[in-house]
């Protein structure tokens, strides 16, 4: 069966598979952000408490697999008496994993803002809080996406994980498609080239785009 | 809730001490094959063939943006289908070390990159070949500016392995899975497959940079 024809046929499948990659992504590209912003600015706290609590999640985070990340969180956690429901546990685990490695480019994006920054602000009377909001973080962001476009890359393949709790992901729908046609060279091989389009062509043009929009917004180009 | 049981503990720890050396070995072994592969795949986009150049550019970029276990499944499931089969280890070790092949080959062309432009003309002036300018001039000096990211690499091939459980390799996370139906037990074997995760890949990334650093001043950089 040639790969058109096996697309032809198993289409819907493999939509629907790809439908929850992308959700998964989107979720867990939130989550991740969140956690990163948090994170990063924790690591950067005088308060030793919140800069060790930062540490320590980033360490172990970006210390173990995010397989066994995504197994402690579906299987081990219920024994505490939190339940969460696979698709959740799914896009919870990846968004974490991602916020650890996140936090780190959240941090080195703050230090690289020039230090005269921070003194003019200081002078002119900033609050800390606006300070960081208004003329820190804004410049931070755009000296750190490009790294963040890798980041969402290995985001998006992250997401491919969740099939291992069964998560109906493209993944998930393309081991089920091969369990029962056996037609392993064409849907691997489908499944492939749907996360290379949705990487190509979707995530890294949306994050070359973030760039040059932050960019020009802070007057760089 | 449930109890950590520390006789469980010690009566698994055999299996997965085991399973340790499993997966250092398929990190190793991956390694190995992708710090080769990796050269190979920087030096086919430095030939004076734009096609080739072409081609080797489109595959890196296409390894990197789909998820290892997805090239994992299709080298395991795709081979038998033309009547080739390979061994779970086999098909791991192609799939892992093809993938961080891909990674490493940017590692090295950054480090190609960053040699001045006047040890080329140097080399040329020597009237050396282009192997051996590559060999006893270029590569030498590539190197030190690539060891961190071969270092990180090193880090990450080790937490990717878990990866390899889907197919059948008995690593950490596979013998984990194991133990945990046996028993009907999953707290305690994917906690200590956290542990034991943590415990190599903390030290390992420090040693690293120590290497690293005594590298640098060897080479008075």
């Amino acid at each position: 069966m040639s790969l058109i024809d096996f697309v032809a046929q198993f289409w819907p499948r493999l939509l629907s598979g790809a439908g929850v990659t992308v959700a998964q992504f989107l979720l867990a590209a939130v989550l991740g952000v969140a956690i990163s912003l948090f994170m990063g600015l924790m690591k950067l706290s005088t308060n030793p408490l919140l800069k060790g609590a930062a540490v320590t999640y980033i360490e172990i985070f970006r210390g173990t697999s995010l397989v066994v990340q995504l197994y402690w969180i579906f299987f081990v956690l219920p024994l505490f008496g939190i339940t969460i429901e696979k698709f959740t546990a799914g896009y919870i685990a990846v968004g974490m994993n991602i916020g650890a490695y996140g936090a780190e480019l959240v941090r080195g994006g703050i230090l690289s803002v020039p230090k005269g920054q921070w003194e003019a602000s200081l002078a002119i009377n900033m609050s800390p809080a606006q300070r960081m909001r208004r003329i820190i973080l804004p410049q931070a962001l755009v000296n750190m996406l490009p790294p963040w476009g890798n980041l969402m890359i290995e985001l998006l393949k992250g997401t491919a994980l969740v099939s291992l709790i069964s998560v109906a992901d493209l993944m998930f729908q393309a081991r089920q498609i091969n369990a029962t046609t056996f037609l392993s060279a064409q849907v691997f091989g489908a499944a492939l080239i749907i996360y290379y389009i949705l990487a190509r062509f979707f995530v890294t043009p949306l994050m070359r785009w973030l760039e040059r929009t932050m960019s020009r917004k802070m007057g760089k180009v | 809730m449930f109890e950590w049981k520390w006789d469980f503990v010690w009566e698994i720890m055999p299996r997965l001490i085991e399973a340790t050396g499993n997966t250092l070995l398929a990190a190793g072994a991956g390694y190995a094959i992708a710090v080769v592969l990796g050269l190979a795949l920087a030096l086919g986009q430095r030939t004076p063939y734009a096609v080739v150049t072409f081609v080797v550019r489109e595959f890196v970029e296409f390894i990197r943006s789909t998820p290892l276990i997805l090239q994992i499944f299709f080298v395991f499931y795709v081979g038998p289908q033309f009547g080739i089969r390979l061994s779970p280890w086999m098909s791991g070790m192609i799939a892992i070390g093809l993938h961080y092949a891909c990674y490493l080959s940017e590692v090295y062309r950054g480090g190609i990159e960053s040699v001045a432009k006047g040890q080329w003309e140097a080399a040329t002036a020597l009237n050396m070949t282009t192997a051996q300018k590559y060999r006893r001039i270029i590569i030498p000096q590539a190197i030190p500016p690539a060891l961190a990211g071969m270092g990180n690499y090193l880090v990450g091939i080790f937490k990717d392995t878990p990866m390899l459980s889907v197919i059948g390799v008995a690593e950490l996370i596979h013998t984990a899975n194991a133990i945990g139906s046996e028993n009907y037990r999953f707290l305690e074997p994917y906690t200590m497959v956290g542990i034991i995760f943590l415990a190599i890949s903390l030290p390992a990334a420090g040693l690293i940079r120590l290497f690293e650093g005594r590298v640098r001043r060897k080479l008075g950089l």
